[in-house]
């Protein structure tokens, strides 16, 4: 019998390529921004609810802003870079500036229940399902 | 340079190894900032998603190695539905070109950005030699 590592690093192999594959999905497609845009994110669903990931470091929480409105949701923010006067460059990859992104969910969005974590330069925004929205199983009679 | 500078998408380089690992996960190469002030180096690189706990930094000889893991349990339960970036491992590795004190090294991570502060060793800095 082989043996077989429940090593860590299969399970993260695992997740690149689920990540892979769904970015070829044409979820979210009719959006307002689209894709490409500054962030980008990932989309997850958790149970009944989704799970938005962010990348964004190097941003403070106060330069942030994130509005729920029924089905959309909009991430506004500046990001910036900052060099002491005095010092000499030798690399500059990190860029800055401002940026704003609009994305709709094909779902309602429980406004009130939106959680956002800004930790470690991830913006996690947890969207709850509006109750109205989801399906209700129907007996026959 | 205009302060209303619009940010675009940088898409992540995927580390592109001259010996591969046993394990088919991949790394990413993190965007950096190196910069020279009179005194050391900073190096200032963006590894978003990495704990303070999951950060590795070497130095070996002239090498500065810097290994940042990202904790994946995290996305236990989470089923991609739309996905625009790739979550990985961060590795990379500069040659340093002046000497620098490798027991003053400092290291802050703050916001998902890592800043290093190298110090120079005393022969490296520059001094001024009067003439007699």
């Amino acid at each position: 019998m082989a043996v077989m590592f429940s090593d860590p690093f299969s399970t993260l192999f695992n997740l690149q390529q689920m990540l892979d594959a769904s970015r070829s999905s044409s979820w979210l497609d009719a959006g307002p921004s689209g894709v490409g845009a500054y962030p980008p994110i990932n989309v997850f669903r958790q149970g009944d609810d989704f799970v938005v990931l962010l990348e964004l470091p190097g941003i403070k929480k106060s330069d942030l802003s994130i509005q729920v409105k029924e089905s959309s949701i909009r991430v506004a923010g500046r990001k910036a870079v900052e060099y002491p006067e005095k010092a000499g460059l030798h690399r500059r990859e990190r860029l800055s500036g401002e940026f704003d992104r609009a994305l709709n969910m094909p779902v309602q969005i429980d406004a009130d229940k939106v959680k956002a974590e800004y930790r470690n330069g991830m913006l996690a925004l947890f969207l709850p399902r509006a109750e109205r929205d989801k399906p209700k199983s129907i007996k026959i009679a | 340079m205009a302060k209303s500078q619009e940010l675009s998408v940088q898409e992540k380089k995927e580390i592109a190894s001259k010996e591969e690992s046993t394990v088919p996960a991949r790394y990413y190469v993190p965007y950096t900032d190196i910069y020279e002030t009179e005194d050391g180096l900073i190096v200032v690189m963006e590894v978003p998603g990495v704990e303070k706990k999951d950060l590795k930094v070497d130095l070996e000889e002239d090498a500065l190695k810097v290994e940042a893991q990202i904790d994946f349990k995290k996305y236990n339960g989470l089923d991609p539905l739309h996905t625009e970036y790739n979550v990985g491992h961060f590795r990379r590795s500069f040659t340093l070109g002046s000497k620098v004190d490798r027991d003053k090294i400092t290291a802050q991570l703050d916001d998902g950005v890592l800043t290093l502060t190298l110090k120079k060793t005393k022969e490296a800095s520059p001094r001024s030699i009067s003439i007699s």
